[in-house]
């Protein structure tokens, strides 16, 4: 975004605000991509502790490897995966490792130089070579050398990252954010993403404040540089002056105040002044949050994304690990109902880096993955099964696009369920079923699958993206990312609709459902159950009993026959400011 | 010191599964194990290093082993060229 220059060093740059709160600390770079790899010289006190680091890199990169490697000769066939089959024996090829290991010894410099050099070599003598084969050997090397690399600056980075700091990145990874979260973050800037991007969720969720698509903060921040983040206004400003810091800290102090307020609406319901009770849930990810979730006054959750339980792993879990887990949130609920997403994996969450699809949100994702592994899926559904024995657990689907997947699954949780019966294993033999409703397609069968399931609960992050075709996470159009268009809205609508025909309800769990500009509009259209990330949670009922059903109908109405996007954002902004003066907007 | 000059017969050449064999029957010596082609000379236990060869079919490499097995290592290894890695 724009960069403004103001008097003396100090420097603000324009973003969008992904997680609140404000931040100031010293900043930290945090780079994904191999740099260019610099000779530096090291001291013999040093030798040991480099070569522990290249040996513990090494470690990790045939980890990593072996992963991508099983991956690949499940989902690419053999003659594939044989590259990475090669790579990983070049990691244990003890002649080059001694010889790297003998290098830093006697030359006193850094092991990603001496990596670099030392395998470069080879990469020289492969692409020398005339035939089309060797070439392609050469750039296997290259990135079994970045591989290392990468993971030798991950392991100075992890103990550099003992201070407070805020990590300014071109992007974060889900997994990035969480190893960074078991650190002293501050804050997070990040060059690219938007509002809904997992990095900007999974902040908000861990209450780290975030501004995301910055463009090139990463090339006007420096490392150790002061910086200050303010994640209410999207803004970082580096080199802060005295009066900036003090009034971030005044603004910081304003919204904790109304946070304050809210706390009292813990023990309330979620329910119109004129009687209209809506079910208000938490979104989660990690068990850890329930007891964040229930503080904060929600009637469940409404999206427990299991996925989080295979980052960092190599392997997937077992049927007992998961069940260890699910029970923990499930018990810590109860006796509130959690709804279990089944493992959502596959687009921008958790391929292995080796797995590129030219399209990966049009790819292999969600239902698709797990109805292709059945075996997986079954471990997983029987998994949530065991954990439902207390009444209080719901099941959910992401990414269906068609009636068959929805049948499909529902066959294997007969299956899971026969198979739970024959161990004589307790569960709800009623445990409750959904679809997320995330494909225009399905948004458009909503009604044929709503007849087949007991609820519906829109996902509007993916909903959006794919009705407005706009990638979230581009920053070239992220603009174009807005929930109040018409279509949108109208989309919206139909689902409601389409459910309360069937008589299911129908849920919301994307990030529109935690909007406070949106709530008004949401109740209007009929949303049974909003489900939002449980740090804004407050702040939605409060909106909700604020606000008769009866206006909030007439509101939805009004809104429906505006045609732009701007009118409708106008317009509720204006009704929302009214009817709860308190929110602090921005 | 033991040497031995051998024209690779199998028709894809040393790729990474030879190497890979290469690199492995001569893990089980103790000799040193050098490869040469032209003038070019590598180690004959490094994957990385059999793998930069890039000897194709009908190119000639010799051999060099030495130490207190070097006999037995030179013939386990010419048998595995002479076989063409088992290919076909």
């Amino acid at each position: 975004m724009d960069t403004v220059q103001t008097s003396g060093q100090e420097l603000v740059i324009k973003g969008i605000a992904a997680a609140p709160g404000i931040a100031i600390g010293p900043a930290y770079l945090y780079s994904k991509h191999v740099p260019l790899v610099e000779t530096k010289p090291i001291t013999p006190e040093d030798v040991d502790s480099e070569l522990q680091r290249l040996h513990a890199a090494i470690a990790r990169s045939e980890k990593e490897l072996q992963k991508i490697l099983s991956f690949a000769e499940q989902k690419l066939g053999s003659r594939d995966a044989r590259i990475f089959e090669a790579q990983i024996m070049i990691l244990g090829d003890e002649i080059l490792m001694g010889t790297i290991d003998d290098r830093i010894r006697k030359e006193l410099k850094n092991s990603e130089w001496i990596v670099f050099d030392e395998i470069g070599k080879y990469k020289k003598l492969m692409l020398a070579a005339s035939d089309e084969y060797m070439h392609e050997r050469a750039h296997d090397v290259d990135d079994v050398t970045n591989r290392i690399i990468r993971n030798i600056q991950d392991q100075r980075l992890y103990s550099k990252l003992e201070g407070e700091a805020v990590v300014v990145s071109e992007t974060l990874t889900p997994a990035d954010t969480v190893i960074f979260s078991r650190n002293m973050i501050l804050g997070y800037a990040t060059d690219l993403g938007g509002v809904t991007s997992h990095a900007a969720i999974i902040s908000r969720a861990l209450k780290i404040p975030a501004v995301v698509g910055l463009r090139n903060a990463t090339k006007q921040i420096h490392m150790a540089d002061s910086i200050a983040i303010d994640g209410y206004a999207g803004v970082v400003v580096v080199n802060p002056r005295e009066e900036t810091i003090e009034g971030l800290r005044a603004k910081a102090l304003r919204f904790r105040q109304f946070e304050e307020e809210l706390v009292g609406l813990a023990d309330l319901d979620a329910e119109t002044p004129d009687h209209r009770k809506i079910e208000l849930s938490s979104n989660i990810e990690f068990p850890e949050e329930v007891e964040f979730a229930r503080m904060q006054g929600s009637a469940g959750v409404g999206l427990y994304r299991t996925e989080s339980l295979l980052l960092g792993r190599e392997t997937y879990p077992t049927e007992d690990e998961q069940f260890e887990v699910y029970k923990t949130v499930a018990e810590g609920m109860h006796p509130h109902p959690v709804i279990f997403r089944t493992f959502d994996i596959g687009g921008d969450k958790l391929a292995p880096d080796s797995y590129h699809e030219e399209n990966p949100f049009l790819g292999w994702r969600g239902i698709r993955v797990m109805l292709d592994r059945p075996e997986l899926f079954l471990d997983q559904i029987r998994a949530i099964l065991r954990a439902s024995n207390r009444r209080n657990v719901r099941m959910m689907f992401p990414m269906v696009s068609k009636m068959r997947e929805v049948r499909a699954a529902k066959v294997l949780l007969a299956r899971a369920k026969q198979e739970l019966t024959e161990r004589g294993v307790p569960f709800d033999p009623k445990i409750k079923i959904g679809v997320m409703i995330e494909v225009p397609s399905a948004a458009i069968l909503a009604e044929e699958i709503a007849q087949e399931v007991d609820f519906l609960s829109i996902g509007t992050n993916d909903l959006i993206q794919y009705l407005l075709a706009v990638d979230r996470d581009n920053s070239s159009v992220a603009a174009l990312f807005q929930h109040f268009n018409p279509a949108v809205l109208r989309t919206i609508r139909m689902i409601v609709e389409s459910g309360h025909k069937r008589h299911v309800w129908v849920g919301m769990c994307g990030e529109m459902a935690g909007d406070p500009v949106a709530t008004v509009l949401l109740i209007g259209l009929g949303l049974d159950e909003f489900s939002v990330n449980p740090a804004i949670l407050p702040e939605i009922k409060k909106i909700i009993r604020s606000v008769k059903y009866r206006d909030a109908k007439r509101i939805a109405v009004k809104i429906l026959s505006y045609s732009t996007e701007e009118e409708i954002k106008e317009f509720l902004a204006s009704t929302v400011k009214n009817k709860v003066p308190q929110i602090p907007f921005e | 010191m033991v040497e031995r000059e051998i024209i690779i017969k199998n028709r894809t050449g040393l790729h990474t599964r030879p190497a890979a064999m290469i690199v492995k029957a001569a893990a089980r010596f103790q000799s040193d194990f050098y490869i040469r082609k032209d003038a070019f000379e590598i180690n004959g236990k490094s994957i990385i290093g059999v793998m930069t060869l890039a000897a194709e079919q009908g190119s000639t490499l010799y051999l060099k082993f030495e130490g207190p097995d070097e006999e037995q290592a030179a013939t386990a290894i010419v048998e595995l060229f002479d076989r063409g890695f088992d290919e076909d």
